[in-house]
């Protein structure tokens, strides 16, 4: 019989911890839980906190997740943990702030502005170019 | 000598300007490099969550959530435009752009309505001003963008999508191919299509902490959320690619304008020379 247990911990940005462990522990959202080799599958939300996974050479190897899901299979536990803390109300500050930034994209008179300044950049530049023409034509007439 | 100064003017500035653009070329090249391995990094998250979405649906076939479901009528589409918050990188944007202009009309011209959501200064700056809503926006996400910056954009399309004010949701982006081309993309985020996960052979349940239909909404919304993240990531890549190219473009056409004026330069050089010499050899004939 096996006495450890794959464990992935990964995050949307970066996979943090793959290897074997023998106890995995990590605050799920209805209590403290400690997973060894041979757990039932379950699957779970994780709260902020630590995760610590003990490696079968007696090393512990500590992480903090800002929240995430637990999956326990017969012979993985996986952890898709969250970079960010998450709460609805958190999310809920963001979906507005995201609503006020287009808001106030639509309002910037700015766009008019960058309009006005790029059609005078290529003016000059037409002006330049139709100078340089003028002056190649000069030079080869001589 | 008439001319020569100002080409040797002329000469100068674009010597400056070949500086600028080859500088900008060597930084984006540096950068590719740094935004694959972000890109790369994401992949293991995408096949796990994967994985726990197959394990989920596998073992509650009987649940459907609205994200899976497709609607019968489609009233209004959403879009999640990824775009770059700086320009000088060729054609990237509008290309894009214009694949999205493309969709919009195909929708319209069947009755729905459009609802945008813009990543990055370009897009708003583009679609501001055409008549179309933005629900949401967000921009300076830099050079290692972060999920925290996304997902309120996010959610407001999500939360449109549950209250049925949306019933379709596109995300478009220019997916990085490789250095030399990156290709726009526009890709059905919701309802998610179908996928064909592998055959679970054992028939089991899992233990839910809470229940099963609360974890499936959380493991849908970060699948999404992850996905949106990669598609931003492969925009930064194709961003900093197609940069540059235009820079090198950019940095080859200087070097021909200069080799041009310094030949225009010597012409008008020698022209004024021989002139001289004739109005000597005539001014001593003369003599």
């Amino acid at each position: 019989m096996k006495h450890t247990i794959q464990c992935d911990i990964v995050s949307a940005q970066e996979e943090i911890f793959s290897g074997e462990a023998t106890m995995i522990f990590a605050t799920g959202s209805v209590g403290e839980l400690g997973i060894s080799p041979r757990h039932a599958p379950l699957i779970t939300q994780l709260k902020p906190g630590p995760v610590r996974v003990q490696r079968p050479d007696g090393d512990e190897a500590f992480f903090f997740v800002g929240g995430g899901i637990l999956e326990v299979m017969p012979h993985v536990v996986t952890v898709l943990a969250d970079t960010a803390v998450r709460a609805d109300d958190l999310d809920q500050a963001a979906a507005q702030r995201a609503k006020e930034e287009a808001e106030r994209a639509l309002q910037d008179r700015t766009g008019e502005v960058e309009v006005a300044e790029a059609q005078a950049r290529l003016v000059e530049a037409v002006a330049q170019l139709r100078a340089l023409e003028q002056l190649r034509k000069q030079v080869k007439r001589r | 000598m008439a001319g020569g100064k100002e080409i040797t003017g002329k000469i100068r500035s674009i010597e400056n300007t070949k500086k600028v653009t080859s500088a900008l070329e060597m930084v984006s090249a540096s950068k590719i490099r740094k935004s694959q391995d972000l890109m790369n990094a994401t992949r293991p998250y995408t096949r796990m969550i994967r994985r726990v979405m197959g394990h989920l649906s596998k073992a509650n076939p009987e649940f459907r959530h609205p994200f899976t479901v497709r609607r019968e009528e489609t009233k209004k589409v959403g879009y999640i435009i990824v775009s770059t918050d700086r320009g000088l990188c060729g054609g990237l944007n509008i290309n894009l752009f214009k694949l999205v202009l493309a969709s919009i009309q195909e929708w319209r011209g069947q009755g729905a309505e459009v609802s945008l959501v813009t990543l990055g200064k370009k897009a708003s700056a583009f679609f501001k001003n055409i008549n179309v809503e933005i629900a949401a926006h967000a921009s300076n996400l830099g050079e290692k963008p972060q999920i925290e910056d996304l997902i309120g954009s996010i959610k407001v399309m999500l939360d449109a999508y549950r209250e049925e004010r949306i019933d379709l949701v596109y995300i478009v982006y220019n997916d990085f191919i490789n250095t030399m081309s990156q290709r726009p993309r526009l890709e059905q985020l919701l309802p998610l299509p179908e996928t064909d996960d592998e055959e679970v052979r054992d028939i089991w349940d899992y233990i839910y902490e809470p229940d099963a239909e609360a974890l499936l909404d959380t493991v849908l919304v970060r699948y999404i959320e992850a996905d949106v993240y990669h598609a931003v990531l492969e925009n930064l890549a194709s961003e900093h690619a197609a940069r540059m190219i235009a820079m090198k473009n950019a940095t080859d056409n200087a070097g021909d304008l200069i080799d041009e004026l310094t030949l225009a330069y010597n012409k008008a050089r020698q022209a004024a020379i021989t002139q001289e010499i004739s109005e000597i050899v005539g001014g001593a004939a003369a003599v």
